[in-house]
C-alpha cells in the first residue's frame, strides 16, 4: 500500500494544473440552452485539441494512455480549477467504455474520436414511459429487415437528448421474448428518418430532458453493440460505469466540500451546524478513498461487480447532504438563484437516476449480502 | 499511488482469521480472557506486531479480524499502545481513564506528564467497574500511579495507535454483527417467507453495509498516515475512528432490529459482538469528540 503520488503522478498533476490555470473560461450559460451548448462545445474543442478530453483512452481515439489513477488527478484538477461541466458525460462516461470493452475495432474506431472531440453528442435511451425502474419491461422494438433493424416505440428522459446526435438505446429484437432476454443494444442516429425529439423541462425550467420518438427508423445492423440478444448484459456493463467510478469521479465532490468549508466560514462559522459541515467533509473525503481503493483493485486485475450499488448511493446522498447543508448555512438566502442553490436542485436528481437507491439497496441485499428476492 | 492491502497483508490476514475460527469461537468470546489464547496470541506474534518492524498498515487488517472474532484479550493495549515491548500480559491506561483487563494483567502501561511509564499489577490500586460488556471488564487505577518504569515511547502517538486499532476492530465487529443478521434473516420465515425478503430489512442491512464499506479505506488511510508519521495523523485517525464508530453502531442496530426478541437476549450471540461495539465506540474519544477534532482541523 502506497498512498504517495508517484513522480510520474505528480509531474501529470502540474501539467493538468497548469493547463486549467491557462485556459479556463469564464462562466458558461447553462448546457440545456442553445447559448451554453455551443460555449460548452467549443471548450469541449479547446480540451479536445490539447489532448484533455479523454486523458485515459487508447491514442489511436483521442486520449493519452493515462493510468486510473492519472484520471482520477485528471478529474481533482478540472473540478479544483472550477472547469465547466462535461457536455458529452453521456458519450464520455456511459458508451465510451462500453464500446471499448464490447465494440468492434470498426465501432471503435468511428464511434470514439467523435466522443472525445464532440463532434458527436450522445444521449442514453433506455427509459420508456412504462419502463423506469423496471427496465426489462422496455417495449420499444427492432424488427430485423435484411441488413437493417427498423425501430418503433419511445423513450424517454433522455439527458441533454434535445442537443443530441446520436442515441444509444435498448430494443426488443426478439419479439417472442421476455424481461431480459431478446433485448439489442443499438446505436441510434437522431437525424434518421422517422425519429421525433421533443424537449422536456425540467424542475429548473431548462429543456434538460428529451424524449424520442420512433417510426420505422431504420438503422444498419452494424450498429449493433455486442451480439444481438445480449443486450440486457451489455447495458448492465454500462450501469456499471454510471454507478462505479467513471461517471461521478470524487473530484467534483471534493470541490464541492472545500466550498462548503469556505461558505461555513464565510456564514462566522455557526456552531451549530459544525458538526453536519465536518460530516458532509468527511462523507466526500471518504468518497475519495473508496474511489482510490477501487481503482487500485482495478488496476491489480480485480473486478467491481454490484458494489458499485454501494458506490452509486454513497456519492447521490453524499451530494445532496453536502447541498442540503449549504442551503442550511444560508438561512434566508438559500432560495436565492445562485451556485448553491442550482446545485441543490441538481443533486436532488443523483438519488433517482442512474438506478434509483430504492432499486441500488435491493442490489447490495441480494448480490452483496445474499439475501432472498 | 496504490490504495490496497498487499498480498503478504491480505495472507497474515487470512491466517489470523483461521486461529481465531478455533482459538476464539463464539463460546470463548462469550466467556472472556484466557491467558492458554494469550500464549497462542504471542506465539503467532500477534503482541509483537510493532516490535517486530510490521507497521500501522499490517496491523490494520488483523484487528479487524480480532473484532470479527470479538476477541476479548486487551490487543489494543497490549500491541498499540505498549507495542509489544513488554512481557506477560500486558494491558494500558492511555487515552483513556479506564482499564481493561486490568485484574489479570501482570504489567499496565500508564500516563503521567505527558510520558508514558510500565508498572506491575501489583503496584497499583484497582477499582472494578460495571459495564456493559462482561467480556471485557474495565477498571479505574485509584492509587499507584506515582509509581512505575518510564518507556521510550511517544505518549501521543501511542494513544493515536489505540484509537486506530479501535477503529480496526470496529469495522470487524460491523461486519460480523452484519453478517449474523443476514444469515439470520435467509432462515427465519414469517408470513411464509424468509424475513430478507421483505424490502424493510434488506434497506436496513444494505445501508449498514454501505456505511462499513465506506468507512474502510479511511481506516487504512489512517494507518498509512501514522505510518509516514504525517502532519495529518490527527485528523485521519479522527475521520477513522468516527465513521468506523458510527458505522459499528449503525451495524448493530439494525442487526439487532432484524433478529428481533432473539437478539435482545443472550441466548444470541450477537450480543457479545453489540456489546463491544458499544464499548470500543465510547472508548479513545467518541465519534462526536473526534468529529470535532475534524472540524478544527479543516476548518482552519
Ligand atoms: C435527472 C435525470 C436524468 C435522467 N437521464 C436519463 C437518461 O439520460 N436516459 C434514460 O434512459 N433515463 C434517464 N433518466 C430516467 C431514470 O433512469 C429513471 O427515472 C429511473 O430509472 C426511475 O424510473 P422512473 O422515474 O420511471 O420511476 P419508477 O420506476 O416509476 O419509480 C418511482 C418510485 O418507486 C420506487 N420503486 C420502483 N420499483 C421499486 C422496487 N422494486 N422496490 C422499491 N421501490 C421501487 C422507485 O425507487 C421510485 O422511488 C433520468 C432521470 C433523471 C431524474
Amino acid at each position: 500500500m502506497d498512498l504517495a503520488f508517484t513522480t510520474q503522478e505528480q509531474a501529470f498533476r502540474a501539467q493538468c494544473a497548469s493547463w486549467f490555470g491557462q485556459n479556463l473560461p469564464g462562466p458558461l450559460a447553462s448546457m440545456d440552452t442553445p447559448e451554453g451548448f455551443e460555449q460548452h462545445r467549443a471548450w469541449e474543442k479547446r480540451l479536445h485539441d490539447a489532448g484533455w478530453s479523454a486523458v485515459n483512452w487508447p491514442r489511436a481515439f483521442g486520449g493519452r494512455e493515462a493510468t486510473l489513477i492519472e484520471w482520477l488527478i485528471f478529474e481533482e484538477e478540472y473540478y479544483r480549477a472550477g472547469a465547466p461541466r462535461r457536455l458529452n458525460q453521456n458519450g464520455l462516461f456511459l458508451l465510451a467504455p462500453t464500446l471499448l470493452e464490447f465494440g468492434t475495432e470498426e465501432q471503435k474506431q468511428r464511434f470514439l474520436p467523435p466522443i472525445a472531440s464532440c463532434d458527436e453528442i450522445w444521449c442514453q435511451g433506455w427509459s420508456e414511459p412504462n419502463a423506469g425502474s423496471d427496465l426489462a419491461s422496455l417495449t420499444s422494438r427492432a424488427t430485423r429487415d435484411g441488413s437493417e433493424w427498423i425501430l418503433n416505440g419511445q423513450k424517454t428522459w433522455a439527458s441533454r437528448g434535445v442537443y443530441a446526435d446520436w442515441m444509444f438505446g435498448l430494443f426488443r429484437s426478439d419479439a417472442s421474448s421476455e424481461r431480459h432476454r431478446g433485448l439489442s443494444y443499438i446505436l441510434v442516429p437522431l437525424d434518421a428518418p422517422g425519429v421525433t425529439v421533443r424537449p422536456i423541462a425540467q424542475i429548473d425550467s431548462e429543456p434538460g430532458f428529451a424524449e424520442v420518438f420512433l417510426d420505422d427508423v431504420r438503422v444498419p445492423v452494424a450498429n449493433t453493440l455486442g451480439p444481438e440478444g445480449d443486450g440486457w448484459k451489455i447495458a448492465m456493463s454500462t450501469a456499471g460505469f454510471e454507478r462505479g467510478v467513471v461517471l461521478r469521479s470524487p473530484g467534483r465532490f471534493m470541490a464541492t466540500a472545500d466550498r462548503l468549508l469556505e461558505l461555513f466560514k464565510e456564514r462566522g462559522s455557526p456552531a451549530a451546524l459544525q458538526d453536519d459541515v465536518a460530516r458532509a467533509w468527511m462523507s466526500a473525503d471518504a468518497y475519495r478513498l473508496a474511489t482510490f481503493w477501487a481503482v487500485s483493485k482495478l488496476m491489480d486485475g480485480g473486478t467491481i461487480g454490484a458494489e458499485a450499488s454501494l458506490n452509486k448511493l454513497w456519492w447521490s446522498e453524499m451530494d445532496l447532504y453536502m447541498h442540503e447543508t449549504a442551503l442550511r448555512l444560508l438561512g434566508d438566502d438559500a432560495t436565492l438563484d445562485g451556485p448553491w442553490l442550482d446545485g441543490f436542485v441538481f443533486s436532488l436528481a443523483g438519488p433517482i437516476y442512474a438506478g434509483t437507491n430504492e432499486i441500488q439497496r435491493n442490489i447490495v441485499a441480494e448480490r452483496v449480502l445474499g439475501l432472498p428476492r | 499511488m496504490r490504495f490496497q492491502p498487499t498480498a503478504d497483508q491480505q495472507l497474515f490476514a487470512r491466517t489470523v482469521r483461521e486461529l481465531l475460527e478455533k482459538e476464539c469461537p463464539p463460546e470463548a468470546a462469550r466467556a472472556g480472557f484466557s491467558g492458554e489464547r494469550w500464549a497462542k496470541l504471542r506465539e503467532m506474534g500477534m503482541i509483537d506486531m510493532l516490535a517486530s518492524g510490521m507497521t500501522e498498515i499490517d496491523l490494520v487488517p488483523i484487528l479487524e479480524e480480532a473484532g470479527r472474532a470479538a476477541l476479548p484479550e486487551p490487543l489494543i493495549e497490549a500491541a498499540l499502545i505498549a507495542g509489544g515491548a513488554l512481557d506477560g500480559v500486558v494491558t494500558a491506561a492511555v487515552g483513556s481513564r479506564f482499564v481493561a483487563h486490568a485484574d489479570v494483567a501482570d504489567v499496565i502501561v500508564i500516563e503521567r506528564d505527558g510520558a508514558l511509564y510500565s508498572v506491575r499489577r501489583e503496584a497499583v490500586t484497582l477499582q472494578p467497574v460495571e459495564t456493559i460488556d462482561a467480556a471485557r471488564p474495565v477498571f479505574l487505577i485509584t492509587g499507584g500511579l506515582e509509581s512505575g518504569t518510564v518507556l521510550e515511547a511517544d505518549r501521543d502517538l501511542a494513544d493515536n495507535r489505540a484509537t486506530l486499532g479501535a477503529a480496526a476492530e470496529l469495522l470487524g465487529l460491523a461486519s460480523r454483527s452484519i453478517e449474523m443478521a443476514a444469515d439470520y434473516a435467509k432462515e427465519r420465515h414469517q408470513f411464509g417467507k424468509p424475513i430478507g425478503s421483505f424490502q424493510a430489512v434488506k434497506h436496513k442491512l444494505a445501508d449498514a453495509l454501505l456505511h462499513v464499506e465506506f468507512a474502510r479505506p479511511v481506516v487504512y488511510r489512517a494507518a498509512w498516515s501514522l505510518s509516514q508519521r504525517d502532519e495529518t495523523i490527527e485528523r485521519d485517525v479522527s475521520m477513522a475512528k468516527a465513521m468506523a464508530g458510527d458505522a459499528a453502531a449503525g451495524a448493530a442496530k439494525a442487526a439487532l432490529q432484524t433478529l428481533g426478541a432473539i437478539g435482545y437476549t443472550q441466548e444470541h450471540d450477537l450480543h457479545v459482538w453489540m456489546k463491544r461495539i458499544w464499548a470500543l465506540n465510547a472508548a479513545w474519544g467518541n465519534p462526536d469528540q473526534h468529529r470535532a477534532r475534524v472540524a478544527s482541523a479543516v476548518i482552519a
